[in-house]
Order: C-alpha cells, then structure tokens, then sequence
C-alpha cells in the first residue's frame, strides 16, 4: 500500500515539474538579488534585516501561491478531465490517492523551498559577507513557513475534494488571510458573550492558525524562538494538516465520480 | 453507498483527535506566546506605514488593534501587573488609523492615566491622546469629559479639569451634567460627591465592559468611604457623650446615633475594632477604597471585581 | 463461474443544485457474464452503459443492488487487480509520455519492477504504437490516445477487460485492429466486457449482447436469437430496366441504376418474385439474403417516443 502512495506523490511531484511550477524561482531569484543589491547601497544598518524580511515573506507569500493553486486542482482536475478513472479501476483505494496528492504537492514544496533557502542564505552572505550564530534562527523560520505549506497544501486538496477550483482558490486564500490574523479572531471571540462567545472561539481554534508559525519579523531582530515553540508548533501543524486530510478522505471516500 | 466503513470509521475518529490534539497544541502555543506576539505586532510602530500597509483597510485593521490593546490591558491588569507599556503604543495606532473610534479615547483615559496596577501610570500621554481625539472628533462630549477626568482624578489639577468641562459645555447635544460638573470644581474639588458623580457619568457613557467594571469598582469604594467616615463620626461623638468608647455596633444604634447596623455594599456588617476604628470585613472585594481597611493592610496580588451583573 | 454477475444494480442521481430532482440513470439490472466471453453491452447514447460500467469500477456508489466480478463483490480491493478499464473517451496526464503513463499504470497495478520495462514495451507492439512510446501524450491523437487507453486496461494482464466505447475514435483500420485485438484477448480464455452504440461491431464481435435503453435492460441473448425474432428480407438484382407491376405489388423497394434494378422484399415474397421475372423473361443477377441486424431489431423494438428520447440524450 506505501508503494502506491509513493508512487501517487511521485507522479504528482513531476506534474508540477513539468507544468513549469519551478520556474518561480526564477522570479524569486531576481527579486532577492535585486533587493540585496540594492540594500547594500542605500543603508548599511538594516541591510541584513531586510534581506530576511523580504527574504523569508516572499518564501511563504511564492509557496502559499502554488500550495493554493496546484491544491485546488490536485482532485477536481482529476475528476473533470477523467484521469481519475484509469487511477482508481486500479488497486489503488481513494484514501491513497488523496494521501499520496497530498504527499506530493509537500514534496514539491519543500524542494521549491530549498532553493530558496539557498537564495536567502546567499544574499545573506552577499550583505554581510558571513554568518552569524543567530542566523541559524532563519532556518527555524523557513521550517515554520515549511509547516505552513503543509497545512495549506491539505486546506486544498480538502476544498479541492468537493468544491470546483475557483471556488476553492477563493476559500483558500480567505482561510489564509483568516488564519494570519488568528490571534486576533480569538481576541474576538473572548470578547463576545454567550453562545456567540462559545461559536466564536470555536471556530477561531478550528481555522489554521497561521500567526504562531510566523516568525519572520522577530528573526529578523535575531531574536530567539524557544524550542518550546517549535515543538509545538510543529506537533500543531501536523496535527491539523492530518485532520484536513481526514476531511477530504472523508468527502472524497463517498463521493459519485460523475 | 457502498464505501469502505473501515476507513470511514479511521478517518472520522482521526479527524476529531487531530481536532481535539491542534487545539490543545494550540492553547499551548498561546501560552508560550502572550508575550511575544504584540512585542512582534508593534515592530512596526508608525501608524502611517501601517495605514499603507492595511491596503485601505484601515477600519478593520483599527478594529484589529483595538482589540489588541483590549486584550492586552485585560491579561495584564488579571496578571496584576506594574507595566503596561504597550497600552499607549496600541492605543495610539487604534486611534490613528482609526480616529472616531471614541471608545479607544475612553479606554485610554480610564487605563492609560491611574498608577499601577490599575492603569498604565502616563497621564501625560493619556492627555495627548484625549487631544488628539477631541481634535479629531470637536462635536462629542463625552471626550472633553474623559479629558476632564484625567485632569481632575490623576491630575488633581482642578483648574484645567473645569476649564476643559467649561469647553465641553459648548458642544451641541452635550449632557447637562457637563455644566453641573463645571461648577463642581470651583467650589466642591476633592468632595466624594463630586467623585461620585464623575464615576457615574464614566459609568454611564460607555458600554466598555472593561471601563464599566473600573467605575463601578470606583463607585462602591466611594460607597464604603462614605460609610465608614458616616460611622466613624457617629463613633468619635458617642465617646464624646459617653466617655467610653462603643463596645458594639448594638450599642450606637441603641444610643439612637445609628437607625440599624450598618452594612457595607456586599451586604456585610462593618467591624467595630476595640480601639474605635471601623473596618470593612473584606477589604480585598474593594480595591479602590482609602478607608476602612485593617492596619498595616496591603492590597492583595490579585484584585477583585465585582462584575456588573 | 460468471465472469461478472449483476444483481439488481441500480442509481439514481440527484440532480440540481438547490432543490434535488432524482434522475434514475440505471434501473435495477440483472446480468451474468459468462468468463471468456465477449459480451456487448447495447445501447442508444445516453442508456446508461456508462453508469453501468462506472458502477462495476466503484466510481460511483449504486443506489441498491450489488455485483461480483470472478465471484468476488465489486468493492473487494482484489478485484481491481484482475480487470482492466478504458474510459469512454479516454484521456491522460498529458504531460507523460506514453511510456512513463503506462509505467505509472503498471506500479499502481502492482506490477512487479522486474516485469513492467517488457510488458509496456509488449503492450506498445500490441496496440501499434512502437514508436511513440517517448512522445508526451499532449501530442497524440484521438485515435492514439484510444490506443494508449487500451494499452493501459491491458497492460497488467487483466482476466476481466472493461471497455466503454473502445472503437470511437478510430479510423477503419484501427477499428479492425481492436476488434482483432479483443478476439486476441478472447483466445487468451479472457473476459471482454463492452459497450457500443455502433450494432455493426457488436454484430461482429459479440458471442452475447444486452441491449439497455433508457437505463432499462430490453433484452440478453445471442445477436442471431435476438435478430431472428426480426423478420428477413432479400435483395434481387435483376438485368433491364423493366419493373414489373405484380413485383411492386408485392411491396418491394425498387431502385433503377443503369441497366439493372434493384428491388429488396419480404423474404416470405422471395419466391413469387422470382416466378414473376421469369414469366417476364427479365434475366435475376443476384437473389442475396439481407440479415436482420440489431439496427432492425431496434427500430422495431424502441418504440418511437423512446426513440426520440434516445436521440436528443
């Protein structure tokens, strides 16, 4: 059974190499050696600070963009264009199509964020001609942004098990936009009363709560991420990607493809 | 239907413990944070860049920050803390990106002025704000009545609390106590009555649970101050009569100085000491009190307060 | 042992998106495939062998009723790895090429590493595409990618072989080449289970046929048994141009081209027609038998309004 899943993310993997889907890095390529470069000649304090900030936001902003839009189709292409047929008259049972979608599109990521990882690191080397200690900080980040995609990339294939692929994108993105202000939804919800109260932080602790996992702009600052944090952020992280999944087995297990 | 029921049943029992486990993470997450995430929120401190930044969207990014600085001074003031430093800061952006937004001038003049732990101890940049706001928004009262108060209660400066009730007069719509409390400062400044009747206005115009619990804390400490001076007059005339002291409150009331034994606002007798004194019998349920309390009292590390319902 | 055993299958789709209307695409069916057979599953567009064909893969659930195919129920994961499956109108990841497509096909099949290399080559050979196998499929044709699409059904040697409308798409040789194909596949003791709207292939192919129209099954047997119950009629050509009153009596279509008439009757009026031209002294070219096929069988079976609905489905 792993074979087949393995072989379903690796099929989705080379789909997404060969749709072209790397190639935004070479966009971002461009983008962070223009910023270094010109950092490096206007100011000489905030140099350094502004290559991660911009660094690390276009890392998550790039792979949000592609989680969203190769999730959303990862189901409901399948099923439109009918390649689905051939897939499941196989032994391959829905719940390892999903799975294995879902290990793709991550793997897509993480190597798509690898890359940029390199970029980030280089410009940080061209700015500051060497590494710090805290710099090390950076990788805790991208790691976060990493655990971000992974919930994303199942939000997606979740929307994508019963919804078409506009309507997905548009879910999608209002759920990130949603799960980047968390915090402040609970905020909220402590502050209404009642039933309203208990729907409110009910849903505010089901959204994806993006905020913790955003550590860009105090890594910037070279400030510490206690490990604490990273432990559970990534126990949080994980737990909810699996949880979306489950969702979309749960839809797509019992779905009619017509 | 004829779909697996094995991996129906896996997955919706996975599903609820994934649910149930991010959400415990969650509340973990919260805990590691609270005080890392506005410490992150106001690296950006400049209310124009935000402004930009919120892609004109600024209603909703001041109700945002508004709801910060709630959230911020309430986990505090629970926490009993000596620093609320990033009160002003929050309160400051609310009002730029948002500048009618008149309970955040309300919240600052009830929180930012009074000293630790029950405000952030800036009067000085409380009165910046209140100008700010009522430079923003000239038509409403109420603002030159919260500017008045910090004048007047943090303050003590009498003089610019009635000249600033005087300006508020003026404002078309403005309540009629404005007028009555103008007056107030010439002749009655530092009266309980006159506190009494600034808490109630406070009280009385703004929805601000927050805000409302403080001036009701404020109006029974009032309550007990009064009650205790009351006694303590009928105590200090009783041994001018007597000679002696009163050994019980019985004993006041049935030398007719009392109609009955007297009770705090809770609803407990107040306490007769052997040498005279009156105390209240829960000192810690009224935070704001200056009267009344035991000797050597120090306030509690957690303060109560009563809620309004 | 039935190959496949159809037992009371049915659907109904709700469709509509606000309030839901039932549409019953399948009436509750009742079929058995005998194994090696080529059975033909019949039908005007729109009769439901898709949703039949969709609901022996799992595709879609069924309202009521079950199936078993090779004796074991249709939801049964082994199952899967025994059939093969072409879609109607097949399509592929298009950015593969037909190698690494039935590459992929033949992991998911559970195709052991060591055999897939030889067995995707083979089934290349087989379906005549040898030497496209290194061309991404974005760049195929139709009739290529049917090709690619029996390929795929085959390629894991399946026992039982689901086609849905195998010869669209197809020029006259590559409709002959798939027919040859699955009397290959019959040789070879498999099952072929396919559905055609097209009654000459059928004719040719089928040991049995099933005829369902309107999601509702009309008739099973052997095409001739289902045909013979249609009456006959014979084609005679006859040399001159001369059409005889008492032969048009009989109610024959005549056609003059040339120098020869062309008249098709009743058989039953075969020989009286044939008395006729002689006491005229008209010289009979030919006298050919026309066998009822399963177009007659329709037109006479369908009643018109079905027809219709037929038509426009």
């Amino acid at each position: 059974m792993s074979g087949r899943i393995v072989h379903i993310a690796s099929n989705t993997f080379r789909e997404a190499v060969r749709d072209r889907v790397l190639y935004n890095l070479i966009a971002f390529a461009l983008l962070l050696s223009g910023a270094a470069i010109l950092v490096g000649q206007i100011s000489i304090d905030i140099e350094k600070l502004v290559v991660i900030n911009l660094g690390l936001t276009a890392v998550s902003l790039f792979g949000v963009v592609i989680a969203i839009f190769i999730g959303i189709g990862l189901v409901s292409k399948e099923i439109e264009k009918r390649t689905l047929y051939t897939v499941l008259s196989r032994p391959v049972r829905r719940w390892e199509f999903i799975v294995g979608k879902f290990f793709g599109l991550a793997g897509t990521l993480v190597v798509n964020t690898f890359f940029m990882a390199i970029g980030v690191f280089g410009a940080l080397l061209y700015v500051a001609h060497r590494f710090n200690k805290p710099d090390a900080w950076v990788l805790v980040a991208l790691y976060f942004i990493i655990l971000q995609f992974l919930m994303i990339c199942a939000l997606g294939l979740l929307f994508s098990s019963f919804s078409s692929p506009l309507l997905s994108a548009v879910f999608a993105f209002a759920l990130f936009v949603i799960g980047s202000f968390a915090e402040d939804l609970r905020g909220f919800a402590a502050m209404a009363h009642g039933v309203s109260r208990w729907l409110a932080t009910g849903a505010a602790y089901l959204v994806p709560n993006f905020s913790a996992l955003n550590v860009i702009s105090s890594v910037a600052h070279e400030q510490a991420v206690s490990g604490q944090l990273i432990w559970y952020n990534t126990g949080y992280a994980l737990l909810y990607a699996a949880m979306a999944l489950c969702g979309a087995v749960l839809i797509f297990e019992h779905r009619d493809l017509k | 239907m004829r779909a697996s029921r094995r991996v129906t049943i896996t997955a919706s029992v996975l599903l609820l413990g994934c649910m149930l486990g991010s959400a415990v993470l969650l509340h973990r997450v919260d805990q590691v944070r609270t005080g890392a995430t506005l410490q992150e929120i106001l690296y950006i401190t400049s209310p124009n860049v935000l402004k930009r930044m919120s892609l004109g969207y600024e209603g909703l990014l001041a109700d945002v920050y508004w709801t910060r600085a709630v959230q911020y001074f309430g986990r505090k003031h629970m926490a009993y803390s000596q620093h609320y430093d990033l009160l002003a800061p929050l309160l400051e952006i609310t009002t730029a990106l948002d500048p009618h937004l008149v309970v955040a001038y309300q919240f600052g003049a009830s929180f930012l002025a009074p000293h630790p732990p029950n405000g952030a101890g800036m009067p000085e940049r409380a009165i910046h704000l209140m100008e700010y706001g009522i430079q923003n928004n000239p038509d409403d009262w109420k603002l030159y009545y919260n500017l008045g108060f910090i004048y007047y209660m943090d303050k003590k400066d009498y003089a610019s609390a009635a000249e600033v009730f005087e300006r508020g007069t003026k404002v078309a719509n403005a309540h009629p106590f404005m007028k009555i409390l103008a007056a107030q400062m010439a002749q009655h400044a530092g009266d309980l009555q006159t506190a009494r009747m600034l808490w109630l206005a406070t009280y009385q115009t703004t929805q601000e649970k927050q805000i409302r619990a403080n001036a009701v804390a404020h109006l029974r400490a009032l309550q007990v101050d009064e009650d205790v001076m009351h006694l303590q007059d009928a105590v200090t005339q009783y041994g001018r009569r007597t000679g002696h002291l009163p050994s019980s409150m019985s004993s006041l009331v049935a030398a007719g100085m009392l109609r009955g034994i007297p009770v705090d606002p809770d609803g407990h007798p107040y306490k007769l000491m052997p040498d005279g004194r009156i105390e209240v019998r829960q000192p810690d349920d009224f935070p704001f009190i200056e009267k009344g309390m035991p000797l050597g009292y120090k306030p509690p590390a957690k303060p109560k307060f009563k809620s309004l319902e | 042992m039935a190959a496949i055993e159809i037992i009371g299958l049915e659907k109904t789709y709700s469709v509509g998106f606000w309030r839901k209307r039932p549409k019953r695409a399948l009436l509750p069916l009742q079929l058995a495939v005998e194994e090696g057979e080529i059975f033909g599953f019949l039908g005007p567009n729109g009769a439901g062998k898709t949703t039949t064909l969709k609901l022996l893969m799992g595709l879609v659930f069924p309202t009521s009723g079950s199936a078993r195919i090779l004796g074991m129920e249709w939801s049964d994961p082994r199952v899967k790895a025994q059939i093969g499956f072409l879609p109607e109108q097949p399509y592929f990841y298009d950015y593969l090429t037909a190698r690494e497509l039935l590459e992929y096909y033949a992991q998911l099949s559970g195709v052991p590493a060591k055999d897939r290399r030889p067995r995707v080559e083979a089934v290349l050979h087989r379906v005549g595409l040898p030497d496209v196998g290194g061309v991404q499929l974005r760049k195929f044709s139709k009739g290529m990618l049917q090709r690619v699409g029996i390929a795929q059904a085959i390629l894991h040697e399946p026992r039982v072989v689901f086609l849905d409308e195998p010869m669209s798409g197809l020029d006259p040789m590559g409709r002959r080449e798939v027919r040859d194909l699955m009397e290959q596949l019959k040789h070879e003791g498999k099952t072929v289970f396919f559905s055609t709207h097209i009654l000459a292939d059928a004719e040719a192919l089928c040991d049995r046929v099933a005829i369902i129209h309107l999601g509702e099954l009309r008739g099973v047997g052997v095409v001739a048994d289902l045909t013979s119950s249609v009456h006959g009629r014979v084609e005679m050509v006859w040399q001159g141009t001369v059409v005889p009153l008492s032969i048009r009596a009989l109610g024959a279509e005549c056609h003059v081209t040339g120098d020869t008439v062309r008249a098709v009757l009743a058989e039953e009026n075969q020989d009286a027609a044939i008395e006729t031209l002689r006491r005229e002294h008209l010289r009979l070219i030919s006298v050919i038998p026309v066998r009822a096929s399963l177009e007659d069988y329709f037109v006479q079976k369908l009643k018109p309004e079905e027809k219709m609905a037929g038509v426009t489905a």
